[in-house]
Parts: C-alpha cells; sequence; structure tokens
C-alpha cells in the first residue's frame, strides 16, 4: 500500500473543478510569478478518500474506546455540538462582518464568557487565547500588566510548583518571568513552609492546579493564598482539572485571581489530534481592565466589540478565538444544564476512586487518599522486582486496545502513571480496564518480555525515536 | 443526564469498593469554607431537541456569506471548500484523538501532518515545517521571538507597516513581554533605517493593503544588513506567486485559513511555520518526522522534542503545547484535492476576478487608486463616498462589502465571485450616492 499521497500522485489526476470562465485573464508580470510550482500531488477524488481513510484507521478516538489519558480530560464529544458548529449562521461567518450581522455569535460568545464566569466565581472573561498554553500566557500578562499598573516593576519571578504541567513555566517565561519552583511536600502538596520562604515583594505570583496534577486536592488553598496575597502576588489557577470541581467548588472562592479553562477537556470538545482547542482566561473584578481586546460588552441588549481599553495587555490572537470551538462549549454547557454539570464532577471524581480502589493490590500508589478526577500510580515495583517499566506496560495497554494513561508524568513520582478516566465512561468500561490492568500486572511478573517488546497487535509496533530526533526526516522527498 | 452512563446503583457499589459512604466523603479534601453551598446559576438543562433549536435562534440571526456574497477579506477569505475535506475530517479516529503521544496508535494523524508539512515547504521554498500554530498572528509574533533569540548581539525586531493590523498588535503584546524592542517603519523608509540592532525584519506578503512590493530588493537590503528575514504570506497567493525562498526568506509563516478552512466568525484557523533548516531546533511547536519500527516497518513520530515545554519547561522554545492539528489536517486534503493545477487555477481565477472588479470600479469614477503596486486577489481603493454608507448599501442589496481601513476601502475576490455577482456589485457600489 502506498504510505503517503505524494506516492498515488500521477499527472493528469485532478479532484476538483472550477466553473468555466467569463472573464478575462488577467496576466501578472512575470517577475512576481513563481519560478517552479509548488509540488503538490495530482490525485483523483477517491484517491483522497481512500487514502486519508485508510491513513485515520491507523489512529485510535475516543469515540473507538476508553482514554484515560491523565490530564487531558478525554471525555465523550457529544455529535450534536457539531450539528450546532455546522449551521451556516456560525461557520460561515466573515469576523470582520459589521456587529448588526452578527447579533447571535457575538450573544453566544457573551454567554458563554457568563458562564465560564459563573462556573469559576470570575468576574470578566476573554476567549480569544486559543489553547490551554495560550490562556496561561495570556493570564500570565494579565499579572504583569496588574502590577505595573500599580508602578510596581520589582516582580521578576513566577513560582510553579514540581508537580506544575510544562506549560505553566514555559507560559510564565513567554510573559518574560523568571522561574522560581516550589516543592511538594510528602502529601503531594504544595510544600507550604517552602512556599512561605520563597513568597516576596520579587515573586508576581503563583501558578497552581487544583486539584493538583497528582490528582489530590490542596487543602491548604486558603492558606497558600493567603501567602501569595500578604506578599502582594497573584493566584493563578491552571483550569485543566476544572473537571473535578463544576458546582462543587470554584476558584476564585478558593482565592483565585486569574483562571484559564480548557473548554477541549472540561467542555467536551473534540481535541481533533492535537488541537484546535479553546482556552478562555477569566479575572477578578479589578484585573477586567487588562483582558486583551476586543471586549464583548453588552449595551441595551445590543452586542458589540469593544477595542477601546487603554489598559488592555493588547491582542493574543487575530479576531476572537476559536469561535465554533467555543459555540460547542456553549452547547455542551446548555444541555448539561448546572445540575448535569455537578454530576459530572461527582462522576468524574467516583470513576478515579473506583479505578484506584480496584487497582490498589496491584500497584503502588503513592498517595493513597481519596483523589479528585484523577490519580497517579507508580510502576516502581514492577521495575524494580520484574525489570518492567510503566513504558512497557503502556505499550501493552495497546495490545489490548486501549489508550495508555499519561506515563512519567508527573515527574515527582517514579514511573508514574496518570490515569484520568472522566465521567463518560460507564462502570463495565471500568471494570473491564481494571481486569485488564491486573492482568499486565500478572504478566509483568510471569513474562517481563512480552511486555518489553509490547505492543504486538498495533499498525506499527516500537519506534526507533532516537534516530528520528538525531537524523531528523521532516518532509517527504521526491526519489 | 444523556452523556453520564453510570447509574444511582452503580454508584452505590462503586463507593461500597472506595470505602466511602457518599460521593460527599470522596470530596472532604475540599476545606467546608471554599465549597460551594448553592447550585451553580446556569440555565436549566436543555434537551436535544430544546437545545438545537435555541442554537439554530442564535445562528439565524447572523447573516451568513451564503446568502450575501462575500468582498471582505483581511486576514479571512471566502473560498469554495470541496465537500471531502469535512467528510473526512470528521472522521472520529482523527477528530476524537488526542496529541499523538503514542505513535503505534496515532500513525494516521502523523502521516497526515508529515504531507502538511511536506506541502507547507513546497509551497514556501523552506527546508522545514511545524506541524502548526495557532493563527497567522501568533505564528508571525513566535517567528519575531525565535528570531530575536537567535543573535547575542542584536535582538530588535522591525515590522514593515502594512501588515494586518491585528497581527501587529500580537506581534507587539508577545514581544512587549518579553522586553524585546519593536520598531515599525513604512517599505520606503526600510531603506533608510539603520538595521544594525536589528535581529529580525518582517513583512507580509502581499500586504494587508494587497500590494505586491519588490520582494528581491526587499530581501536583498534585509540580508546584506545581517538580519533575518520573516514573512508573513498569504499561501493561496503562493500558488502563483514567487515562493519566499526565491527572494532570501529565513522564517514563512502565515495564516493558513484560504486552505480549506471555514470563515468560522474568526476560528478555529491555522498558523503555519517554517523555517530553513539552520532555525530547525528553535522551532516552536509539535514536529513530526520520519522513522522505523522494531520491524524496520516506515512510521512517523513526533520528534526534536527537546525544544518543547514538556522536556525544557520555561526553556522551552515556545510555550505552544495543543495546536491547530485538525485545521492542518484540513489544509493538507485541500491541497490534496485542488492538487498541483488546482491550486493554481483557483489562484488565478482569484487574481483575474480581482482585476476585474478592481478595473469595473475604477470604471464608475467613484473610486480612485490608492496605489500602482501589482495585486493578487485583494486591493485598497479610495470611494468618493463614505465607507460604512456604502457598506449598508451594499448589504441591503444582499452583499458584504470591503474592510474600511486607513488608506481606504479594502476588498477581496475570491474565486467564488461570479460574474454576474461582481458586474451588480459594481453597479450598486458605482450608483451608490451617500
Amino acid at each position: 500500500m502506498a504510505n503517503l499521497i505524494f506516492d498515488l500522485s500521477k499527472k493528469g489526476k485532478c479532484a476538483f473543478s472550477l466553473p468555466e470562465s467569463q472573464i478575462p485573464t488577467y496576466n501578472l508580470d512575470q517577475k512576481y510569478l513563481r519560478s517552479v510550482d509548488a509540488h503538490l500531488p495530482e490525485v483523483s477524488e477517491v484517491d483522497v478518500i481512500r487514502h486519508f481513510t485508510n491513513i485515520s484507521k491507523r489512529n485510535y478516538g475516543v469515540d473507538q474506546g476508553f482514554y484515560p489519558l491523565g490530564s487531558c480530560t478525554m471525555k465523550y464529544n457529544p455529535k450534536l455540538n457539531e450539528d450546532v458548529a455546522n449551521l451556516d449562521g456560525f461557520k460561515k461567518l466573515h469576523p470582520y462582518q459589521q456587529s448588526s450581522q452578527t447579533q447571535g455569535a457575538l450573544r453566544a460568545a457573551y454567554e458563554l464568557q457568563e458562564y465560564l464566569c459563573e462556573i469559576t466565581g470570575m468576574a470578566a472573561a476573554t476567549l480569544q487565547p486559543a489553547a490551554g498554553a495560550h490562556g496561561e500566557m495570556t493570564g500570565i500578562m494579565i499579572i504583569k500588566a496588574y502590577h505595573e499598573s500599580r508602578n510596581d516593576f520589582n516582580r521578576t519571578r513566577m513560582i510553579v510548583p514540581d508537580s506544575a504541567h510544562g506549560t505553566n513555566p514555559a507560559s510564565a517565561a513567554t510573559a518574560g518571568y523568571d522561574i522560581a519552583q516550589v516543592k511538594s511536600n510528602d502529601y503531594g502538596l504544595v510544600d507550604i513552609d517552602a512556599l512561605e520562604s520563597m513568597m516576596d515583594e520579587k515573586t508576581a505570583g503563583l501558578m497552581l492546579t487544583n486539584p493538583n496534577t497528582l490528582g489530590l486536592f490542596e487543602r491548604d488553598i486558603k492558606k497558600i493564598a493567603e501567602i501569595v496575597h500578604k506578599k502582594g502576588g497573584l493566584l493563578y489557577y491552571d483550569g485543566a482539572n476544572l473537571n473535578a470541581i463544576m458546582g462543587i467548588a470554584r476558584p476564585f472562592d478558593m482565592g483565585f485571581d486569574v483562571v484559564h479553562s480548557n473548554l477541549h477537556k472540561t467542555m467536551s470538545t473534540p481535541h481533533g489530534g492535537g488541537g484546535p482547542g479553546s482556552g478562555p482566561v477569566c479575572v477578578r473584578e479589578d484585573l477586567a481592565k487588562f483582558l486583551p481586546k476586543p471586549v464583548i460588552i453588552k449595551k441595551d441588549d445590543v452586542y458589540e466589540l469593544d477595542y477601546d481599553r487603554s489598559d488592555s495587555i493588547g491582542m493574543v490572537r487575530s479576531f476572537y478565538g476559536n469561535f465554533l470551538v467555543y459555540i460547542r462549549a456553549l452547547s455542551y454547557i446548555l444541555t448539561m444544564g448546572p445540575d448535569g454539570l455537578t454530576r459530572a464532577s461527582e462522576t468524574a471524581v467516583l470513576n478515579a476512586n473506583y479505578i484506584m480502589a480496584s487497582l490498589r493490590d496491584s500497584f503502588e500508589i503513592p498517595f493513597d487518599r481519596f483523589c479528585m478526577h484523577e490519580f497517579v500510580l507508580s510502576g516502581s515495583m514492577q521495575k524494580e522486582e520484574y525489570g518492567v517499566s510503566t513504558l512497557d506496560m503502556a505499550k501493552r495497554l495497546l495490545d489490548y486496545g486501549y489508550h495508555p494513561p499519561t506515563i512519567y508524568f508527573p515527574q515527582i513520582v517514579h514511573e508514574s502513571m496518570m490515569i484520568e478516566p472522566t465521567e463518560t465512561e460507564s462502570k463495565e468500561t471500568l471494570d473491564e480496564f481494571i481486569e485488564v490492568m491486573k492482568k499486565i500486572a500478572e504478566e509483568a511478573k510471569e513474562d517481563a518480555d512480552l511486555l518489553h517488546d509490547a505492543p504486538h497487535n498495533t499498525y506499527v509496533r516500537r519506534l526507533d525515536e532516537v534516530t528520528a530526533a538525531r537524523n531528523p526526516v521532516l518532509k517527504w522527498e521526491k526519489e | 443526564m444523556r452523556y453520564i452512563p453510570v447509574t444511582d446503583k452503580d454508584r452505590e457499589q462503586m463507593l461500597k469498593k472506595c470505602n466511602a459512604g457518599s460521593i460527599e466523603q470522596l470530596f472532604t479534601d475540599i476545606p467546608d469554607k471554599v465549597r460551594l453551598k448553592e447550585p451553580l446559576k446556569l440555565p436549566k438543562a436543555k434537551s436535544e431537541m430544546e437545545l438545537i433549536k435555541y442554537m439554530q435562534s442564535l445562528s439565524s440571526m447572523n447573516s451568513n456569506t451564503d446568502d450575501y456574497a462575500c468582498f471582505l477579506g483581511a486576514g479571512a477569505y471566502d473560498h469554495y471548500i470541496p465537500s471531502v475535506i469535512s467528510h473526512l475530517i470528521s472522521r472520529q479516529e482523527f477528530f476524537t484523538a488526542y496529541t499523538p503521544y503514542q505513535p503505534e496508535i496515532s500513525q494516521g494523524t502523523l502521516t497526515a501532518i508529515f504531507e502538511y508539512q511536506t506541502m507547507i515547504c513546497e509551497l514556501t521554498g523552506m527546508d522545514v515545517s511545524n506541524a502548526s500554530m495557532y493563527d497567522g498572528a501568533s505564528a508571525l509574533a513566535e517567528a519575531c521571538v525565535i528570531a530575536s533569540s537567535a543573535s547575542k548581539k542584536k535582538q530588535d525586531i522591525l515590522l514593515v507597516e502594512d501588515v494586518h493590523p491585528q497581527y501587529s498588535e500580537v506581534v507587539e503584546t508577545y514581544l512587549k513581554f518579553r522586553g524585546i524592542n519593536l520598531k515599525k517603519v513604512t517599505v520606503e523608509q526600510l531603506y533608510e533605517t539603520d538595521l544594525s540592532q536589528t535581529a529580525g525584519v518582517c513583512i507580509q506578503y502581499p500586504s494587508f493593503y494587497g500590494d505586491i512590493y519588490d520582494m528581491e530588493k526587499i530581501g536583498e537590503y534585509v540580508k546584506n544588513s545581517g538580519a533575518l528575514f520573516i514573512v508573513c504570506a498569504n499561501p493561496m497567493a503562493l500558488a502563483i506567486l514567487k515562493s519566499p525562498s526565491e527572494f532570501g526568506a529565513d522564517f514563512v509563516v502565515g495564516e493558513g485559513q484560504p486552505l480549506g478552512i471555514p470563515l468560522g466568525y474568526g476560528g478555529p484557523y491555522l498558523g503555519y511555520f517554517a523555517c530553513t533548516k539552520e532555525h530547525m531546533r528553535k522551532m516552536p511547536g509539535r514536529i513530526v518526522g520520519k522513522t522505523v519500527d522494531v520491524d524496520g516497518k516506515t512510521a512517523y513520530v513526533l520528534t526534536l522534542q527537546a525544544r518543547e515545554q514538556h522536556i525544557r519547561r520555561e526553556k522551552a522554545t515556545s510555550n505552544i503545547c495543543s495546536n491547530q492539528a485538525l485545521c492542518a489536517l484540513s489544509a493538507t486534503i485541500y491541497l490534496s484535492v485542488v492538487g498541483k493545477e488546482g491550486f493554481k487555477q483557483v489562484a488565478r481565477r482569484c487574481l483575474d476576478n480581482a482585476h476585474y472588479l478592481y478595473n469595473g470600479l475604477l470604471a464608475t469614477n467613484k473610486f480612485s487608486k490608492v496605489s500602482d503596486m501589482p495585486f493578487f486577489h485583494e486591493f485598497t481603493v479610495k470611494p468618493k463616498e463614505d465607507i460604512s454608507k456604502l457598506n449598508d448599501y451594499l448589504f441591503e442589496n444582499g452583499y458584504i462589502g470591503g474592510l474600511e481601513t486607513e488608506k481606504g476601502w479594502l476588498l477581496a475576490v475570491t474565486e467564488k465571485r461570479t460574474k454576474e455577482e461582481m458586474d451588480d456589485f459594481i453597479k450598486k457600489a458605482g450608483e451608490f450616492n451617500g
């Protein structure tokens, strides 16, 4: 089978036609024209359909089965929301159309902002950030703008926990901050004493995920907020784990000042193989003036885009963000309602605890207490006793038809495996997964090589990633 | 609860397994003082029928480009999207997968990205492309950041005005927070500007107003100064216009929306990012490379990850994680469908249409030229009448008119526009008396 679309190319094939032209052709001066055509494939429509259908079958999606990828909240993506995003009035709308022609779109965006503020407890929102990390960057820029608006230019660093997502320090760096890392204590939580000794007038704030990446709720959150605020810092909420607490607790009430949420996680929009996402940022009232422009405002039931924002950090993306993504999120929130969202968080937490309780005898659970919507187990025991790594076990899960959990993150747990089932999985699905995990634990004991060589049944098996990085081949070349 | 399959009875059994008496008990780590004591104030859950009706009511408040012929461009273009694209990208295998962290079960996405990277390299003439960025504006901003960090001695970035004003704003935001100096000059001023402290020069191609500058002359000037040359190009124009590698670009970025992605009120779109091999290991975002598996079978994998946030944290070349993979897939399918010949045909039709409209408008004597430069499918003219009122009048007649800009009325004409539409548009625009 041909591997790439380029291999199917044959001169004379075409999958496209234009209407006959009824106007004269225009000849641009030759000096402006390219000397060599872009080498694009020449293929038929059937070639295109078969090729992309065939390669798609080498993927694994949520519609196919369980996807307990920790921190990524791979919940079911409701089909209804696709129909909504495909409505002509949303899909076929130019971003520069006058607001009188786009009142429905602006209203949808405005309503979503209000709902996100209610869920997080915040006062104002922007939908401009295109992804979670983009939201983090935007939020940290807002924090910087806040300090500078108070003529406080001395704060040069941002604190992040050692268990934080890599995007946290990277995003703070894009906003121009140095990074200081606060360690976790023996309970997997922020070490309060360490934080207290680090927090000073040179620190702009603390970025925190709560529940954190170990799936544990930062019980001392009020104390943490107090420590940060007392020294004039602001507290940033990474919304990656918002799925644990909808309707149960709100970042604002915990003391957070700025929040981003990942609509492609918590609000069920599809991930599309790595994006598009959407990372709205919500802030407390006095920070609203720093939000990226334009801001959607409502005056006498008319919606407008307000560009006249002198304190705004500026734009972080063209236009108004990933509109068709957040239309899906709005549909989701309206479908779930307040009770549904709360039930979703409760069930997400129950599902995670159920798997954890069921695997306790087979794997080491480093922080063995009720978890939130995800938990981290360690493959240390398997590694030490049988020489089977977490990677081996993850690859073996592929043979059993599962997408593996997140592995080797957070880095503070050896041989970690972060499991997030989400609320859209049934008890039956969880039971089957639990059985397979136990079976893999048995296999590790009895036939380590079976795991070392896994996967066995996939389209390709383990890859040579070292050569790929050492001698990069990043595009197809004509032979 | 349509999307929650755990029944009340399941709950009981599962709680028992967890040694918990109630759901409440699972949340005991959340201190009482931060617990929400009342339900969220959100509208009550809508059934499927109610939801679709409500969203249709919002959708129908908008005037869409099927009902109104669109002559608006300025960074988002109303090109025809072949039917094949939505069918293929809707396949759940592409649609509901995460980032391809597990290559053994992600060869679909990885193969498509490898093809995408190849096509972007073909269009731009660059050596390497990443797997996508959020949009054209953020791609340009990231290119500026990388260019600025390429040299220890010079960090300033120079932006040739006439880039999309929003792109300019986004670049400003990104650079301001990084503490990188940004200077803006006109294309004429460029030749009198001292570039000794300049790490990179950015230019949009064709310009925001539609002009195609003498890129070879600009490229030569920039290269002679030792600065890196960043070109923000419309990929549709690259079907026929000189590829940026031909005038010495180091980075080529831009907005991929013209390649089969709906207008969607501004997003999701597709930032593309390509550069010369020299800057490969500084590129932001995901990159897919070719390799083999243990059996020697060809396969694709995320590579050069030592640049990225999940490995390098604050030392990463960018903070980007989620990108626009599905939009990159749309572009890949689009470029496969139109193919080598079709792509040029679409671009040429845009060129023909735009010049037909331009000449027609000038012939009414109600519009004057603002530039003598060549253009592709977008141009600016100065109307005698008030632009906002002119647009209102055209809208009443079924047209979405051009954008009001500092230099005049900015219009874009895609291959979708028919002779009838253009003739009538010219007539209406010419007859309008504010």
